[in-house]
Parts: C-alpha cells; sequence; structure tokens
C-alpha cells in the first residue's frame, strides 16, 4: 500500500509553467464560490495571506488559530527582511538567479519548478504587501531600500527594522480581518485543530478543540488548507514560538498524508546562547547582523580572557578563513557547522564555552555607532536585554539553534497532499528550500503559498471534484470526534509523576544530541531506542492537572509533546535512511577530506515521502525522483 | 533569589478571583519573568495544583500575546519591554511581586493572568486596513514614500497590540492602540483614500467595545513596550474631527 507521488509539473520551458499552468487549471463560477467552504488551520503569513485572498475571490473561509488573535502568529518574530528578484539595485539579480540561489542553497533536494515559480512570485509579494501600507524601508528618494543577506551576493532583501514578518504578517492579519468583518471569513481563536476527517479519500473538515470551553466540535469542508508551520519545537529548545506544534499536519499524517524529508532542519547560525536549564526557548539575532559582524573565537582553546583583551593574531575569523568568497555571510547551514567544530574544538566562548562571538568593533570604526545603531539598534536592545550585555562595547556572543523544518507534508505543485483536497502552504509543506533555506526566504514562500498559488489551485481542485455534501453528522466525523475525546481523557486520567515540561525537555535534548548539527549512524539509532522508551513512559507517567472543559495550558501541551516523541521517531528514521549529507542534514559518514558535506546525487537526489502504516509499523517510503533539466548539480562552494 | 509572589488566581469568567500567595524560591536572575512562572508552574504541578495560566506565546518581545499587571505597573518595571523580555535580575532578592491580568471593562478575564482581547480585533475590523485585494498592485517603487514618512509610520506599526496601554490607562482608553494603527496608515500616500473614513469607523468601534476616553494623561505611552508617542492620539484626534466636519460616512 505505497502511495502514488505525481508531483503533477507542468510540461514545457521552466519559465513558461506556471503562466501555462494557471491557463489550464479550471475555474470555479464566480457565483458558485460562496457555495464553496474552505477550511484554513493556522494565521501566519501562508494562512492569513491565504484566507484573505480565497475570501476575496468569494469563497466561504473558515479560519482557526491556536492564539487569542491571528496576528500573533509566530510569522510575526522574523526579523531579517523577504527576498524579491526585483533586481532594483541595478546589481544583476533576476528571476532566473533568485532561482538558482534558492535550488543551490537547498542544496539541489527540491523541485525547479516550484522554486521558479516561488521567484517568479516574489516581485508580486512586494507590490502587494507596498499596496497594503507595509512601511518596507526606503532611500531618502523615497524609493525601496534593500540589503544582502545570508548566501546572497546580491542585495534583494526588503526590510522593515528588524520586524520584517511582524509588518507582513499585520499587512495580511489585516486583510484577514477586513475579510471577517465583510462575513467572508469566520475567524476560530483559540481553537486547535486535533483530527483531519477523509471521507471517500477527500479530505472534509477537521474536529478542533475550543481551548477556552474546551468543547470538541467537528467543521466541515470542501476543501482544507493546513498553513500550520514548522516543528521545530520538537527539539524542547528553538526560536519557535511555545505554542508551535505538529499537531495538525502529524494528524493528517496519521490520516494518511505522507511526510516529506522530516529530517531536514534548519540550525540557525546566530541565536543568543542557552544560559541555564530552566530555559524555554532560544533568542535568534537576525543573520543580517552578519553583513557587518564579524565571527570569531580565539585561536588558542581554552583562552579565557576578555575579548577585548585579545590581539588581532590571536583571534581565529574562521568564516572568513574558510569560505574567503562568502565569509560571515556564508549559508546558514555551513555557519552552524564551522560554529560547532570550533567549540568541539574547545574555542568556543562564555560560560558553557557552547558560543562564538559576533564583533561589531570593525563596523563601528567604520561607520560610526549611528549608522551601525540605525541597522540594529532594536536586535542590540534585545540581545541587551536578555543578556546583561553591551554589544556596542563587547562582542556578542552567538550559537546555533533549530529555526525551521525544511521537512513537512509532501505536496504537488498545486500545493496539495496526498490526501485529495489536503492543502498544505507555508513552512507546513516540504515544497521550496530543500535541505536548507536560505535567509529572508520562509517569508517569501508562505506569502506566495498564501497570496498566490493556494487562491488559484483550490479553484482547480474544486472545480474538477465532484463533492457530495456531507454534514457534521456523518459517521467519519462522529468517530473522529470519539477519538480525539478519548485522547483528551487519557492524557488526563494518567495523574503520573512528571510534568510534561520535563518530557519535552528530556525529547529535546536528546534530539539535538542525536538529530541536530550532526548525525551519525549508531548516534540516531541510540535516539530512536531513547526516543521509544522516552514515549513509553509518557503514556505512563505524565501528569496533566486540570480538566478538559476549561483553559487548560498543561493539557494543550501534553498533545503536542505527545505527537512530538512520534514525529522525533520519524526525523530519525529518515535522517538514518539519508546516508549522504546535504544542506542541514550533515551524516559524519558523508564527508569531503577537508570536512565539508558531501552529497550523494547518484543514490539520494530525490525526496523521502513517510507514510503511516500503524503504530506499530515502520513507516513506508516512497521516493520523488528530483529532476534537474536546467540546473547543473554541483558540490555546493562558499570558498 | 527568594521571592514571595501574590498572584491573581480565578477559575474561569464568571468565578470570584483572589490574590494567592506563593513562595517561589531557587529563582536565577537570568531567567525571564515568565520562566520564573514557568518554575513556579512546574512545582505547583508536582504538588498536585493547578497551575497559573497567563497567555505567552513568542518569548521574544513581538507576538504581543504576553500581558501581566507586575506590581501595577502593565508589563513590569521595565521601561520599553514586554513581560516576557523583563528578566529577573530586575527584581531584588526577597522581594515581594504581586501579579495580575490587564484589567478592563473590555477584556474580561478568561482565567487567571489571561484575559480576552478581541475587542482590539474589532476595531482593527472597523478600518485598521488598506483596502487592497491581493493581484492588483503595481510595481512597488512606483508609489514613492519620503524616507521620513515611512519611519514615522513604522514607529506606530511597531505596535504589538498586546493592550497595555489599556490596561495602564485610568480610563481603560485603547486609543494609543487605535491611534497607532491610524497613524502608521494615514501617513503613507496608500492610506490616504481610507484616511478620515478609517478614523471615524475605528474610534467609533472602540466606543462601542466599552474602552474609556482618552484624557491624555499619558500612562499609555509609559506602559507601551513599543514606546508609541501619544502624539499619535494627537494625530488621530485630528482625522477624526476632520471627518466629522467633512460629513465622513463610516
Amino acid at each position: 500500500m505505497t502511495v502514488h507521488l505525481d508531483a503533477r509539473i507542468p510540461t514545457g520551458p521552466l519559465a513558461d509553467k506556471w503562466n501555462r499552468h494557471r491557463f489550464e487549471m479550471k475555474l470555479v463560477n464566480p457565483a458558485n464560490k460562496r457555495k464553496n467552504t474552505i477550511i484554513v488551520v493556522g494565521s501566519g503569513l501562508a494562512g492569513a495571506a491565504g484566507a484573505a485572498s480565497m475570501s476575496e475571490l468569494g469563497y466561504n473561509v473558515k479560519c482557526f488559530c491556536f492564539q487569542d488573535s491571528p496576528r500573533r502568529a509566530h510569522s510575526i518574530a522574523a526579523q531579517g527582511g523577504i527576498n524579491a528578484a526585483k533586481n532594483y539595485q541595478n546589481d544583476g539579480d533576476s528571476i532566473y538567479r533568485l532561482f538558482y540561489d534558492t535550488i543551490k542553497g537547498g542544496d539541489f533536494r527540491s523541485r525547479e519548478a516550484n522554486v521558479y515559480r516561488l521567484a517568479e512570485l516574489s516581485v508580486n509579494i512586494i507590490d502587494q504587501c507596498v499596496a497594503q501600507g507595509v512601511p518596507f524601508a526606503r532611500e531618502y528618494g523615497g524609493l525601496l531600500a534593500n540589503r544582502s543577506f545570508g548566501g546572497a551576493q546580491v542585495s534583494r532583501t526588503f526590510y522593515a527594522r528588524g520586524q520584517t514578518g511582524q509588518q507582513l504578517l499585520l499587512g495580511a492579519y489585516q486583510s484577514l480581518e477586513r475579510q471577517i468583518k465583510r462575513g467572508g471569513v469566520a475567524m476560530c481563536p483559540r481553537t486547535e485543530m486535533l483530527d483531519l476527517v477523509v471521507i471517500n479519500g477527500k479530505a472534509r473538515g477537521i474536529v478542533t478543540r475550543d481551548l477556552v470551553t474546551g468543547e470538541i466540535a467537528s467543521h466541515t469542508a470542501d476543501a482544507v488548507v493546513l498553513a500550520t508551520g514548522g516543528y521545530g519545537n520538537v527539539f524542547f529548545l528553538s526560536t519557535n514560538a511555545q505554542g508551535s506544534n505538529a499537531t495538525a499536519i502529524w494528524r493528517a499524517y496519521k490520516r494518511g498524508a505522507a511526510f516529506a524529508n522530516p529530517c531536514f532542519t534548519q540550525i540557525h547560525p546566530t541565536c543568543i546562547p542557552v544560559s541555564g536549564e530552566y530555559q524555554s526557548k532560544l533568542t535568534l539575532m537576525s543573520e543580517s547582523l552578519r553583513n557587518d559582524g564579524r565571527v570569531w573565537v580565539p585561536k588558542v582553546a581554552g583562552d579565557k580572557r576578555d575579548p577585548r583583551q585579545i590581539p588581532e593574531n590571536e583571534r581565529d575569523y574562521f568564516l572568513e578563513r574558510k569560505y574567503p568568497s562568502f565569509g560571515n555571510l556564508a549559508p546558514r547551514d555551513i555557519a552552524s557547522r564551522a560554529a560547532k567544530e570550533v567549540c568541539d574544538d574547545g574555542r568556543g566562548v562564555g560560560e558553557t564555552g557552547l558560543g562564538v562571538y559576533l564583533d561589531f568593533a570593525d563596523a563601528i570604526k567604520r561607520l560610526g555607532r549611528a549608522v551601525i545603531r540605525e541597522r540594529y539598534g532594536n536586535l542590540f536592545d534585545i540581545y541587551q536585554r536578555i543578556t546583561d550585555e553591551n554589544p556596542y562595547e563587547v562582542p556578542m556572543r552567538i550559537y546555533p539553534a533549530v529555526h525551521y523544518t525544511m521537512g513537512g507534508l509532501w505536496v504537488d505543485y498545486n500545493l496539495m497532499s496526498t490526501i485529495d483536497g489536503l492543502h498544505v502552504t507555508g513552512e507546513a509543506n516540504f515544497s521550496d528550500h530543500g535541505a536548507n533555506r536560505l535567509g529572508a526566504s520562509a517569508l517569501m514562500q508562505g506569502l506566495a503559498d498564501g497570496y498566490f498559488i493556494i487562491p488559484n489551485t483550490i479553484g482547480d481542485y474544486l472545480a474538477s471534484n465532484k463533492l457530495e455534501k456531507v454534514d457534521a453528522q456523518h459517521p467519519e466525523f462522529k468517530a473522529a470526534e470519539a477519538q480525539v475525546a478519548a485522547r483528551t481523557k487519557k492524557l488526563l486520567s494518567i495523574d503520573g509523576k512528571r510534568t510534561v515540561m520535563s518530557f519535552h525537555r528530556e525529547l529535546g535534548k536528546t534530539m539535538w544530541d542525536y538529530c541536530g548539527m550532526s548525525r551519525n549512524e549508531a548516534g540516531l539509532k541510540t535516539a530512536l531506542a531513547k526516543v521509544r522508551q522516552l514515549k513509553e513512559q509518557f503514556w505512563k507517567d505524565v501528569n496533566v492537572p486540570g480538566s478538559d472543559a476549561e483553559l487548560n495550558q498543561a493539557l494543550e501541551k501534553a498533545g503536542r509533546v505527545a505527537d512530538f516523541f512520534e514525529l522525533a521517531e520519524l526525523m530519525c528514521i529518515d535522517a538514518l535512511h539519508r546516508r549522504e549529507s546535504c544542506g542541514g542534514h550533515f551524516r559524519e559518514e558523508s564527508q569531503t577530506a577537508d570536512g565539508e558535506a558531501l552529497r550523494d546525487d547518484e543514490n539520494f537526489a530525490y525526496v523521502a515521502a513517510w507514510e503511516y502504516a500503524g503504530d506499530s509499523e515502520a513507516p513506508i517510503l516512497t521516493k520523488e525522483p528530483l529532476v534537474f533539466e536546467n540546473v547543473k548539480l554541483s558540490q555546493r562552494s562558499y570558498k | 533569589m527568594r521571592l514571595t509572589l501574590h498572584v491573581w488566581r480565578q477559575a474561569g469568567p464568571d468565578q470570584p478571583g483572589k490574590m494567592v500567595q506563593y513562595e517561589a524560591t531557587d529563582i536565577s536572575g537570568d531567567m525571564s519573568f515568565l520562566e520564573m512562572l514557568d518554575v513556579v508552574n512546574e512545582r505547583l504541578t508536582d504538588r498536585g495544583e493547578v497551575p497559573i495560566a497567563f497567555d505567552h506565546d513568542c518569548r521574544e518581545g513581538i507576538c504581543g500575546m504576553c500581558s501581566l499587571m507586575i506590581n501595577g505597573v502593565a508589563h513590569g518595571p521595565m521601561k520599553g519591554t514586554a513581560t516576557c523580555q523583563l528578566h529577573m535580575r530586575s527584581f531584588k532578592d526577597g522581594a515581594t511581586i504581586y501579579i495580575e491580568p490587564w484589567r478592563a471593562r473590555a477584556f474580561p478575564v478568561i482565567k487567571d493572568l489571561a484575559v480576552d482581547r478581541s475587542a482590539l480585533d474589532r476595531i482593527i475590523q472597523a478600518g485598521g486596513f488598506i483596502t487592497a485585494p491581493t493581484g492588483g498592485a503595481q510595481d512597488a517603487n512606483s508609489i514613492l514614500v519620503p524616507k521620513e514618512s515611512v519611519d514615522t509610520a513604522m514607529d506606530s506599526a511597531a505596535c504589538i497590540g498586546c493592550g497595555a496601554c489599556v490596561a495602564a490607562c485610568p480610563n481603560s482608553s485603547a486609543s494609543l492602540f487605535t491611534a497607532a494603527k491610524i497613524t502608521h496608515l494615514g501617513l503613507l500616500p496608500q492610506g490616504q483614500p481610507e484616511r478620515y473614513r478609517r478614523a471615524l469607523s475605528m474610534v467609533q468601534q472602540m466606543d462601542l467595545e466599552n474602552f474609556g476616553s482618552c484624557t491624555l494623561h499619558g500612562e499609555c505611552q509609559e506602559a507601551c513596550p513599543k514606546e508609541i508617542s501619544i502624539d499619535t492620539i494627537t494625530r488621530m484626534n485630528r482625522d477624526f474631527i476632520r471627518a466629522g466636519i467633512m460629513g465622513t460616512r463610516p
């Protein structure tokens, strides 16, 4: 019983595919659109943009988020910027270059057609956001400003101070609120999706729990869109928000949606290092800081001097040394691994030895304090608030942290999963970033999916399928409701000795140690055993206080952590099977003589899509071969 | 550190609430305020008690989900800082800390320290947007925006919608929140066509939601984690009055 993976990539030249596809797709008659109900789960960039845009087209939309307002989705925390191939700077950028950079940055593990479409739509996104009033940075003449950003040699990143994600999300949120007022979108905040309902092979709705009253309810639809973000919180400590979770996509996986490349996680090089056991999250320092900051460690292990006392010739600017052409701007996976290497070498800084310096002394000397404040003022403030150190005076300390997950539910060119009618957008799908995401590309993908792709492709699905009417009394809905209720009861009834957080922390540590920045066969096998054991213990010994008929944050968390255990297992299985290094997935067994990642295109140039086969069965692997007709696969080099 | 906490406990919207005292021991100065509450909750759970409910999500000061009146001050003692970014080193060892929810008629308590702030969403619905449906936008650089305008607009656009301004205001007015959005959009050329209608509708909605009126105490700008200025309120009032003079309809 394996799924058939048809990516449904349109034929024809790369640059014409999307245009041609838009013409070939079927349309829904304007008068019929309001008869179609579409459920959107999640209200971040992909969710809010999708819900608003589909409502504008006339569809009847129902949108869900677990926060108290759609404006709080975690897209809001993105700092640095959004890429677009506008070539406003006349520095040689083009759609093709953005496409090429993204494919190469993803270490040739993504689809050409999807990535090209993303690059193509990037220019429309900027236009759309400016029209909505997003206050992107400007030059004195009133034109838009750009900056260069991790891994790119052109200036194509648009930004709104260090709050680009916030401003883009507020743009989408405001459009969404306008549609809510108009009656086109029914918004359900503080509501969590706990199951997907599939009837006759098609996604027909979801089962939710109202987080305030505990009520379990069914919602029917003609199509379901999951825009629920990534699963970085498997690692407990990550830059994700506390509530970010994998439950929606995991429930969909267990209902038959294939999960693609689960082991592809991105470790971001510039985060504030961990300071104690109680720590609940890691804070990202935008990598735009690497434009002006220089990364270094002392040359000699164990050098505990004040960084300002260490003379130039006793410092190792390791990124500049190893990657002279990209220097401090080397892509995230490479910069992270390099930092890990020097720390493993005993040259890490700070109390824990898990940190490297990001030094602005040269930039301040060159540009002056005022310019640095203008560029990074708010980031410096955040840093000082957390660490109690002044980065204008003392170099920042940074260390890599889990930031983004490239893996996600498998989708075809129309962003539809292996379940008919179930679409997946934004970070929740696997589609565009391959094995490593370049900086300022997540916002681009979320908005491309939400504003421009899903509103088009959903129409094709609805127009091509005759959907019989279903209501919430259907046995499939009732069965799903009963399962959700039983699971909730079970969690509350265990009444064990350990808190949810203590389990989550232990799971995270296991994953970070064995399935983090570098992985090997023995470690992954250890992780698998540990995760399984921990999962078993969780279901025997977790303590979830309170009841199910009230706001119960421990219960919410328990359900999410229970799913993280299962997902963690799949991540390790995937990491174990991919015996090559690519992008964020570094297998120690597969490296070049000088310690760089070594890809194995002959055996692994495919998308690994895993299908659920039962709780005690091994998941089934199906491969979608990646065909490269336009770019030549090359060993990624940033030297 | 060792702290004495007095925390507002309220089982549900219609239940009576009260302050309950807890001792928080072994607290590190490097913990954030919410991490300190995590530790307290872990211990309550281990003792078989119900943990304290409080809203939080990003824990990096941008999502606006966290709240808390700390010793009577919205988001606590550190200026320009949301509760999640407040660290325990701001308190003295042995200190007593009072922790309450946002208090305002328009923000009913859901449980303990969590309140319902959906009124703020409805103010945005009333007009806090630029009508720009997906698809019809012109090239981004064909709209010139002076750097000064966009920088000032950004100062207001930085609002995280946490509601501290309401909680800090003796009248429980949402004027700073509303004015920040009116200012952000009203300063941009794209926001001009709907400028007066926007001001009128949003202010009317604010009144409908049972927020109080502004008497320019200035507590809001003191409490605002993004340090948004009450100058924006002057701008809102000007646009609102102008809308009245021009006979603008909502």
